[in-house]
């Protein structure tokens, strides 16, 4: 199979710089939210849809980045 | 690949795609970039259950090392592709840890699974479990010339005698976070080394996911005080990251002298008693 439509984007969340990588496979969409920086997946969320695949990995994305403490330096 | 020191060490995608007569594989975290598909024809392995001893904090033995080789096709002479999801990390640890172990003929994908996903190459979908290879894999050493442990990365911060480099991001070298955001806390304590330079080990890849050129990497680490003769320590949260630099700093500019602390900020950053510093570098020198 190939992977079909692969997209990038960035995108801001909860503060946070996030790289959002979907495509197509077989009909799935395949979506992966990571962290810019230091670059560690987030989510990876499998859908019909592109929207679905995305709204969901943001959403679990949103869920993770929301729980991280900042402390004062 | 032109003007690396080392680029036999680095394959590019249309490379694997053309050679069906190697052992490729994917290297990740755990499987689950693997499970959606992955470079026809390539096994998996998971850093948390493959490539670490599951209960002390350490490489994999010898003998499971050995096991991993054989169980997965590979003899001493087997010419091994490595690759993965977030521009290779845990592809450099599986290539950090086979060198290690003696493993003559590694490398890496440059660019990773992101590029060739982009290129729209060809996937499966199936996992690949490959045939044992016929003889038991022999492993050498465990060479630790390139692996740093606490007390060589106390002694060379406390004489200043090596370069530490501290690959992490800028907020966990800070101190404003203790672990990468959306992972676990897993130190008692925010910071970095005393005298460790900031350089976050995705500053040496493109956008694509593939090293940037042997000059750019130079300008980089040359920013930092790094030349040819001079001792570097790099280090991370966890020890993989920093293999990615490793990989960076002595097979693409040719450091003679370059080791990976992988025990790393997690256990530096719950050492009783151990010296850590807040906020921006602020001591960090040349060496």
């Amino acid at each position: 199979m190939t992977p079909l439509y692969y997209t990038e984007r960035h995108v801001q969340i909860e503060g946070w710089e996030v790289n959002l990588t979907t495509y197509q496979l077989g009909g799935k969409w395949h979506s992966k939210a990571d962290n810019v920086s230091p670059g560690a997946a987030l989510a990876r969320v499998v859908a019909d849809t592109r929207e679905e695949a995305e709204e969901r990995a943001l959403a679990r994305a949103k869920e993770l980045l929301a729980r991280t403490k900042r402390h004062m330096v | 690949m032109a003007g690396y020191a080392h680029p036999e060490v680095l394959v590019n995608t249309d490379w694997v795609s053309k050679h069906a007569n190697v052992r490729v594989v994917e290297v990740d975290v755990d499987t689950k970039a693997y499970d959606e598909g992955h470079v026809p024809g390539a096994i998996a392995w998971a850093w948390n259950t493959q490539l670490c001893d599951t209960l002390v904090r350490d490489i994999l033995p010898k003998s499971q090392f050995e096991d991993l080789m054989t169980q997965s096709g590979i003899g001493k002479d087997t010419t091994v592709v490595v690759y993965g999801d977030n521009n290779n990390w845990f592809a450099a640890w599986a290539f950090w840890q086979m060198k290690i172990y003696g493993h003559k003929d590694v490398r890496i994908m440059d660019g990773g699974r992101k590029k060739w996903l982009a290129e729209a190459r060809p996937l499966e979908t199936e996992p690949r479990s490959a045939t044992p290879a016929g003889q038991k894999y022999q492993a050498t050493g465990p060479d630790n010339s390139i692996r740093a442990f606490l007390p060589q990365v106390q002694q060379a911060q406390r004489a200043a005698s090596a370069i530490l480099i501290d690959v992490r991001s800028p907020q966990e070298f800070t101190g404003e976070i203790l672990a990468p955001p959306g992972l676990p806390e897993t130190c008692q304590r925010g910071g970095h080394i005393p005298g460790a330079h900031n350089v976050p080990w995705g500053k040496a890849c493109n956008d694509d996911g593939t090293f940037k050129s042997l000059e750019e990497i130079q300008k980089l680490y040359g920013a930092e005080g790094v030349k040819q003769s001079t001792p570097v320590i790099a280090y991370c949260r966890i020890g993989e990251r920093s293999s990615h630099t490793w990989f960076v700093l002595k097979y693409l500019l040719g450091l003679g002298d370059v080791i990976n602390y992988d025990g790393s900020w997690t256990e530096w950053g719950n050492l009783v008693g151990a010296p850590v510093e807040r906020g921006v570098a602020k001591s960090a020198g040349q060496v």
